[in-house]
């Protein structure tokens, strides 16, 4: 009981000086860039204002924070570990995972439906629209550029390229020649994919971090082409008036052949947002469907085995060559169907659309979702850009912070804050357990921290 | 020739800057194999810190000498960007080493998107642009009414970053600290085993290199009078190339390939187009890594089953 005692006391002791001390090093850290504040004034001059009460707030909401982890957090961290492990996962476990996939693709299939009858056609645009399509872009890139970062371990930082060359290619083709985007959309995907092909031969030798940084180094020309090459891509201006898919050759507009008159319906914008939204869903599970085939086909089994270990996979006859540019073929085309549906919903698209941050935002919710996991990969996609699309929704925080505050200004840096935080508590990514593909008997799942990665 | 002349002086200016932050890079990769992807916003966020010091120097407190003022601001943006690397170490990199490869790559992704998004939420999206803090220039000679000249302040850069050099080699190879960051990486298990605090080891060089980055964030901001946020990517990729243009791990490559990717830049830009100066370094830092990945002083990667 008194030893108990001490160790309380002591505990107190040393969580008072570490608040101090992080009171401290928060008061040096943002005294410098939030405690004064850079304006221009009216003369074109740099002027200097102080923020000294917003300062004291935030040292002080980071010293209290500091307090509460020691005080509550770390013991009841203490007590979780403490507690026994259950060796065998519970029943409901089990039966969860079998119902959960089909039971996330039967919502998303009904989700416009529900969102109609919960908000009406008005309301219905935005939920579909910045939910709905938004996040099922990015659950096809993630799932496309899962098979050449997640299967075959090739790190790749400059996956928007390929994006963008199917949002080009579409926009001209269909700009320049009148295609129609059921023929363009394989176009896109094989143009995308030949780049692919194209930049991944020279980066056959790397790996790793330097696969990385080239393949960013990629991104950013084809960037920079797309910006300086005004005579086809029009610049920094972008292409405007993209021609948008129709339904089977009726076009969505309130003509007299138009959707709506053709089906004896009302005029109404949703009609081309709910089939843009099936029509990026079919894709999103086109891409997965055709990922978990490929992973049982013998170019599958060579991804993951070059991931797990390059020269193992070469002593064992392998050709590394093939299969690595069958990887970032593969990826390159979901990539460039992706690009392509992405000019066509937009209309409009322009080099800016097409920055490193997004080839950032693609790797990190691969890597978030637990690399190789599908599952994880599209709930780290729907947290992620659901996340930073909901910062648009929070009106109610004006009302705490006064009306300049615009809570859309902080979706990066929290997106930005949210990759490390999720690193460094996560560092395996959301679903760290991987489904074997070859097995005895039945499945069992790998602990990737038993599944040692070999140099990707 | 005269322009050849004038794009030689403006190369190696632009060079020392992108030495001094291929330093960090490459000293971080030695010691712990990671590229520090968000150095390069490290080194915004100190053109940042100088801004505002210089702000507060000549608008508050009237500091009329120029060189008392860069010299505080220089010494203050050392200061608290080492403060800035060190917490980030401490919070996103550390609990991540020994985890698997790509862990503390994400996580410096995701400090790169912080880092610069906070200064745009804090200080602005537009551009900060202050008036010439060093004004002048010495005319090295005329020919055909062009004049090459070396301005007032690329010398100070010139000679800032070589002092800096020298100290940081002296700092590097003749002291204790130097020892125990060239033993752990080499070795960090061994190093521990014979007494080196690599925690602490590896916490000062990112110090360094943060240190380091101040003085190229400094000088950015003295040279070219205007800063945003966006400013540490490009910068930070190219320094990147740099260090590995010099043989990433090689301290003296690091600085030599800065002056190679400062002088590619601005002789591409003299000669050939300046909307494509990027497109030269990301292409320099691809041939490097496809065709040399060891670099001009690194040693060669052996692959060891």
């Amino acid at each position: 009981m008194a030893e108990g005692a001490t160790n309380q006391r002591i505990d107190t002791v040393a969580a008072l000086r570490d608040a101090a001390i992080t009171t401290l090093l928060a008061f040096g850290l943002f005294l410098p860039l939030i405690g004064f504040h850079t304006v221009t004034n009216i003369r074109n001059e740099l002027e200097l204002d102080t923020r000294w009460s917003l300062l004291f707030s935030i040292v002080a909401v980071v010293g209290v924070a500091r307090l509460a982890y020691s005080f509550l957090l770390a013991p009841w961290l203490e007590r979780i570990k403490q507690r026994p492990v259950a060796t065998t996962a519970p029943a409901w476990r089990a039966s969860f995972g079998k119902w959960f996939v089909p039971f996330c693709i039967g919502f998303v299939i009904v989700y416009p439906i529900i969102i109609i009858a919960a908000t009406g056609f008005g309301g219905a645009l935005k939920w579909v629209d910045n939910f709905g399509i938004q996040i099922l872009i990015y659950v096809m890139l993630g799932w496309g550029l899962n098979i050449v970062v997640g299967l075959a371990g090739l790190l790749d930082l400059g996956y928007v390229a390929f994006y963008a060359v199917g949002a080009y290619a579409y926009a001209l083709l269909a700009k320049e020649f009148g295609f129609s985007f059921w023929i363009l959309l394989p176009l896109a995907g094989v143009m995308s994919s030949f780049w692919g092909i194209l930049l991944g031969f020279p980066v056959l030798r790397l790996r790793g971090d330097y696969l990385a940084i080239v393949t960013l180094a990629f991104g950013e020309i084809i960037r920079i082409v797309l910006v300086n090459w005004v005579d086809v891509t029009n610049g920094y201006a972008g292409i405007s008036g993209i021609p948008r898919p129709s339904f089977f050759g009726i076009p969505f507009n309130a003509n007299e052949d138009g959707f709506a008159a053709t089906f004896g319906l009302e005029f109404s914008p949703i009609y081309r947002t709910i089939f843009l939204y099936y029509l990026i869903l079919a894709l999103a599970l086109l891409t997965a469907f055709v990922t978990v085939r490929l992973r049982r086909l013998p170019v599958g089994r060579a991804w993951e085995a070059l991931r797990e270990d390059e020269i193992a996979c070469r002593s064992l006859g392998i050709n590394t060559t093939h299969t690595k540019l069958t990887a970032f073929g593969m990826g390159a085309m979901f990539a460039g169907f992706a690009g392509s549906f992405f000019a066509a919903r937009q209309g409009f698209i322009s080099p800016e659309s097409f920055t490193f941050l997004e080839s950032a935002t693609i790797l990190a919710i691969v890597v978030l979702g637990g690399m190789g996991s599908q599952i994880g990969v599209a709930i780290a996609a729907i947290a992620m850009i659901g996340g930073t699309e909901i910062m648009r929704e929070l009106e109610f925080l004006k009302a705490i912070f006064g009306e300049s505050f615009d809570p859309t200004q902080y979706r990066m840096l929290l997106f930005g804050f949210a990759m490390v935080i999720i690193m460094v508590l996560r560092p395996r990514g959301l679903i760290s357990t991987r489904a074997p593909s070859v097995f005895l008997k039945e499945p069992k799942p790998v602990p990737v921290d038993l599944a040692k990665q070999g140099h990707g | 020739m005269e322009v050849f002349l004038q794009q030689l002086i403006n190369g190696i200016t632009l060079g020392s800057i992108y030495g001094l932050i291929a330093i960090g890079y490459t000293m971080v990769f030695g010691i712990i194999g990671m590229v520090n992807f968000a150095h390069g916003d490290v080194f915004m966020v100190a053109a940042f810190v100088a801004l505002v010091a210089f702000l507060i120097l000549t608008t508050w407190l009237g500091v009329s000498s120029v060189a008392v003022a860069l010299f505080i601001v220089l010494i203050v943006a050392m200061l608290f960007t080492s403060l800035v690397n060190w917490i980030i170490e401490r919070l996103a990199y550390r609990p991540l080493r020994g985890s698997f490869r790509l862990a503390p790559l994400i996580s410096a992704i995701g400090m790169s998107i912080f880092l610069s998004n906070f200064v745009q939420v804090s200080q602005g999206p537009r551009n900060k642009a202050i008036p010439p803090m060093v004004q002048g220039e010495f005319v090295l000679f005329t020919q055909n009414d062009y004049a090459v000249t070396l301005s007032f302040k690329q010398l100070i850069i010139w000679g800032v970053t070589a002092v800096l050099l020298v100290c940081f080699w002296y700092l590097v190879a003749r002291t204790r600290l130097g020892r125990a960051q060239r033993a752990c990486e080499q070795d960090q298990r061994m190093a521990a085993l014979v007494g080196v605090n690599v925690d602490q080891t590896i916490s000062l060089t990112f110090v360094i290199a943060a240190a380091l980055a101040a003085v190229a964030g400094t000088m950015y901001l003295m040279y070219y009078g205007v800063v945003s946020f966006s400013d540490g990517f490009v910068p930070g990729v190219k320094a990147f190339t740099a260090a590995v243009l010099g043989g990433i791990g090689s301290l003296p490559g690091a600085v030599i390939g800065g002056l190679l990717i400062g002088l590619i830049e601005t002789m591409w830009s003299a000669y050939f187009s300046i909307d494509y100066k990027d497109v030269a370094a990301f292409s320099v830092l691809a041939i490097t890594l496809i065709f040399l990945p060891q670099g001009l002083f690194g040693r060669p990667d052996v692959e060891k089953v």
